[in-house]
């Protein structure tokens, strides 16, 4: 078995950073595991109310048409019914969802947002576009009665594919967009670009289709929705990445309910990748209803509907150039991308292919101009939104793609064009906006190459021919843009959120500690990692210390967890809220040391004398404070809880070198993986268990990408064709490898943690490193994703 | 119709009345309280639901409830005794084998399930054993690992 781990230090690392303190840097074992690993976990599903009633939503099979009528009188009239709704009982003071980041496209004009109405009103959009909630003392009744539903649609012709909406005379999804256009949006100075191309000795081209994904958590969306009579006051249970910004957003845009009479709780969710972090018509709509029946809506999706009403990601359609010199020197990238946005705009769905996209395209280069397009359209599918990386794997894809095959055509080796073109010095201003604060490219890159051992890779290559075997190696070193955002930058370019995170310490009066995050674990481990922040700062055990995250009703506030924000905004907010303890500590302990504050130090969870050995231990502070008898009363508040908010001063840039060594068995096109190894930066590490698992997850989604997975329209009907787990190739055990990872440390230079990520790294990196090996393997330029074994085999083929 | 199953879980003797229709994995859950068997698809793909019936690994999804008349049934909930886990739920714990820890309650009972099969598979093995259960979020790396850690300790 392969499990080759390497951690090393780069060279340009901080001395600092090699130190672990305490916990900080440990391999701890999960503190959330016994949950996990007896069955105690408490996911939305399992959540039991008194009382509580099942809702069933009645879907659009038809990808368009206009409901001529609608009939409920025989579900209404079914046993153990209790209500059904259609769009015509939403109230019309209830608002659409809302998008949260507004795009303002080239033409000045604002992006095309129309109403997302939580049922749909006189038309359904996409198969799957919620009809009707029927609501019954049972999940069978409920099912069973939404069944006697009469809805009279009136089919109308769909689109489901980017390139067809934009056709002139497609069918429009929106009357408010005719030409399926939600805004055509531009980064960077063409005219320097173009001007740099007509110069260029070498320019390589690609066009390429970024496949539709399925997130897919293995948690299907739930919800549980109640309201009580006592005090006016909604609980919704969610399985949901960002609690917060849920309740913000359904209160404030959608219910006009006020939004301190709504708690919501996002208990153990099992896995997001993205697809939990919206706003979704479900929960809203039976938040509503709970008040209307009386009684707690518990919903829970099926699979089936999972597939059909989650945020899909990805679905580019992109056509990219590379200008260099004859030295293969990079002069310029221009890029043109057309995105489906789907039928409506998801909570995020407009900043992923722009802000978070074209922003990245320099990846670990130094292309001194790039320009990109992108012009996002609406299709007859359903939404599309961040999926992890989040339009990173997307620029990724792109600017390895091209540089892969760039190297190819110039006969340049694939590390040297690289090292040609690597940014070598920082702080470093991209021609798309972003400043890199730190990195060490050649640093992964060189481990990554000795962990993959590339030198053998001639010979293994001779081994596999003898066999008549294909092999081949794909490098792709990637950057991605974490940390999200200083909320200045993000609202200068349309956000309409702030983006920092809030942390509360409070310590009890016996010395133990409960952590208050806005940040939310759906798998992350931030019960650990967070602890162990806390644990090293503190000096105190992680077992004294207890991480609540994912309840509105308990945390001060909270921006949630996507985007490899956790320990970079979520920690360094918990860091603050720790030092302002540990300052009021001071204070305490020079007072019942009679001393002055200047003269106390703390250090190895003792206040201290400077130079001497008179301490006072941090429980003794902690009961002096909440028994303040002997205390400073005049010039200090008792008790010790402190909340500290931490708005991010840039984004942080992990990057990486992923390779990836394939072989082909030209006879089928089956494609194996023989090794996988990832070399990442990802700043200072806390846990580099939970990192290395992080990035194992990642591959594994990233190759499912590049092998496997497409989420699939039919182009006439818009019915969905991968609708189950039996069309959806999600990888499975024997379809993956044994991962290499390592990892090198630069420190981020703008957070005291020195953290910058690591949630999404796997998924950006691998697509680009599978398919760049695959074209090597097989001598072609390109290949669509995902290679599948039939794809394979007929590239072969039309090369013979 | 409602028909009358009888059938040990976790070591201890059940009796109901379920409807003909029920699904075992409702059954536990629904009627039982035992939340950790965990539904994840509705085409018995994902193995989320994957209980241990007279100690073979089956997916709770897959089989009525009253198929269950007479069977011995243990979920993860069963699976530690006196207060100390599973060798296979340490091995999980120790490899970060689990994340979200959905798929884990069925991820750990097929893969002890498998100890009637080898404790010393291969790699492969592993791999293919755990062909009928999604993990979306470990990659599997860290579960392979663990499932041969369990097993060895098992022996």
């Amino acid at each position: 078995m392969t499990d080759t781990t390497v951690r090393e230090k780069s060279t340009t690392a901080a001395p600092a950073a090699a130190k672990a303190t305490g916990p900080i840097g440990a391999r701890m074992e999960r503190k959330e595991d016994a949950r996990f690993l007896t069955g105690a976990g408490q996911y939305t599903d399992d959540v039991q109310l008194a009382n509580q009633s099942y809702a069933c939503f009645l879907r659009s099979p038809h990808a368009h048409a206009r409901i001529r009528s609608i009939k409920t009188d025989e579900a209404k009239r079914s046993r153990g019914v209790l209500a059904v709704y259609t769009g015509a009982d939403i109230p019309a003071t209830v608002g659409g969802l809302p998008c949260g980041w507004l795009i303002t496209g080239s033409d000045g004009k604002p992006m095309k947002e129309p109403k997302h109405a939580i049922l749909a009103q006189g038309k359904v959009r996409h198969v799957g576009d919620p009809v009707a909630i029927v609501i019954a003392e049972t999940c069978e009744q409920a099912k069973s009665a939404s069944e006697k539903i009469e809805v009279d649609y009136e089919e109308l012709p769909a689109v489901v594919d980017v390139r067809d909406a934009m056709k002139k005379g497609a069918p429009a999804v929106h009357d408010e967009a005719p030409d399926n256009i939600c805004y055509v949006w531009a980064l960077g100075d063409k005219a320097a670009v173009d001007a740099a191309f007509s110069k260029a000795a070498h320019v390589t081209t690609l066009e390429f289709v970024n496949n539709r994904l399925i997130p897919n958590a293995i948690e299907p969306r739930a919800c549980n929705a109640s309201f009580n009579r006592a005090d006016d006051s909604y609980t919704l249970y969610v399985a949901n990445q960002n609690p917060h910004v849920e309740r913000l957003l359904m209160t404030a845009f959608v219910l006009g309910l006020p939004e301190h009479k709504v708690r919501v709780i996002a208990p153990d969710v099992g896995g997001g990748f993205g697809s939990k972090i919206y706003l979704y018509a479900e929960e809203t709509v039976c938040v509503w209803a709970s008040k209307a029946v009386g009684r707690p809506i518990k919903w829970t999706a099926e699979r089936s509907e999972s597939f059909v009403s989650d945020a899909h990601g990805r679905d580019h359609v992109t056509k990219a150039e590379l200008a260099l010199d004859k030295d293969g020197k990079f002069l310029a990238m221009r890029v043109k991308t057309a995105a489906s946005m789907g039928a409506y705009l998801s909570t995020f769905a407009s900043c992923i292919p722009t802000i978070l996209y074209a922003t990245l395209l320099a990846g670990q280069y130094t292309t001194p101009v790039i320009h990109c397009e992108v012009t996002a359209v609406f299709t007859n599918t359903a939404p599309v939104d961040a999926y992890r990386g989040a339009g990173r794997p997307e620029a990724t894809y792109v600017v390895e793609r091209l540089v892969a095959t760039a190297a190819t055509e110039m006969k340049i080796a694939q590390d040297e064009l690289r090292r040609r073109n690597f940014i070598r010095t920082f702080p470093y201003q991209t021609p798309v906006a972003l400043t890199y604060d730190i990195g060490d490219y050649d640093a992964c890159l060189n481990g990554a190459m000795e962990l993959a051992d590339v030198k053998g890779f001639a010979q293994r290559k001779a081994e596999s021919a003898k066999r008549g075997m294909l092999r081949g190696l794909g490098y792709s070193s990637y950057i991605e843009a974490c940390g999200l955002a200083p909320s200045n930058v993000a609202g200068s370019l349309g956000a309409r959120a702030g983006l920092f995170e809030a942390g509360e310490v409070r310590v009890h009066p016996t010395g133990k500690v409960t952590v208050f995050t806005g940040s939310h674990s759906h798998g992350q481990g931030h019960e650990t990692t967070f602890a162990q922040v806390v644990a090293g700062r503190l000096g105190i055990g992680i077992e004294d210390i207890d991480v609540v995250h994912g309840d509105t009703g308990r945390i001060p506030f909270g921006m949630g967890t996507y985007g490899s924000r956790s320990i970079a905004v979520g920690g360094t907010a918990i860091m603050k809220a720790v030092d302002k303890i540990v300052a009021k500590g001071r204070k305490i302990a020079a007072h019942l040391m009679e001393v002055s504050d200047t003269d106390v130090e703390f250090k190895d969870g003792k206040f201290t004398v400077k130079g001497t050995d008179k301490n006072v231990p941090f429980a003794q502070v902690a009961l002096t404070a909440y028994v303040p008898h002997n205390y400073p009363l005049d010039k200090l508040e008792p008790g010790l809880d402190e909340t500290a908010f931490y708005d991010p001063t840039n984004f942080t840039y992990p990057a990486g070198t992923h390779i990836c060594e394939v072989e082909i068995d030209p006879q089928t096109g089956e494609t194996r993986i023989a090794s996988f190894t990832a070399v990442d930066d990802f700043g200072n590490i806390i846990n580099p268990m939970i990192v290395e698992g992080q990035v194992h997850g990642g591959l594994a989604q990233g190759i499912g990408q590049a092998l496997l997975e497409e989420c699939v329209y039919d182009r006439e009907s818009g019915q969905l064709v991968t609708g189950s787990y039996m069309d959806y190739a999600m990888p499975r055990a024997a379809d993956l490898p044994s991962f290499k990872v390592g990892t090198r440390v630069t420190p981020c230079t703008h957070n005291p943690l020195g953290v910058k990520g690591c949630g999404e790294a796997g998924a950006i990196g691998a697509p680009a490193a599978v398919m760049n090996a695959i074209c090597d393997a097989i001598g072609v330029k390109d290949l669509q994703m995902p290679a599948t074994s039939e794809r394979v085999w007929r590239a072969i083929r039309a090369k013979a | 119709m409602k028909i009358s199953v009888s059938l040990t879980v976790n070591g201890k003797p059940v009796s109901a009345e379920v409807e003909s229709r029920m699904l075992l994995v409702e059954f536990l859950r629904d009627n039982l309280h035992l939340t950790g068997t965990h539904v994840g698809c509705d085409t018995a793909q994902c193995g989320a639901c994957t209980i241990l019936v007279n100690d073979k690994a089956v997916k709770s999804c897959n089989m009525l409830a009253v198929q269950a008349q007479g069977a011995r049934v243990t979920t993860i909930e069963g699976l530690a005794s006196n207060g100390s886990l599973h060798p296979m739920q340490e091995a999980f714990r120790k490899h970060h084998g689990l994340q979200c820890g959905f798929c884990t309650p069925g991820m750990v009972l097929n893969a002890v399930s498998l100890a009637a099969q080898t404790k010393s598979p291969t790699e492969a093995q592993i791999r293919d054993a755990l062909d009928g259960n999604f993990c979306r979020c470990t990659g599997y790396h860290n579960i392979v690992k663990a499932v041969r850690e369990g097993l060895a300790q098992m022996a």
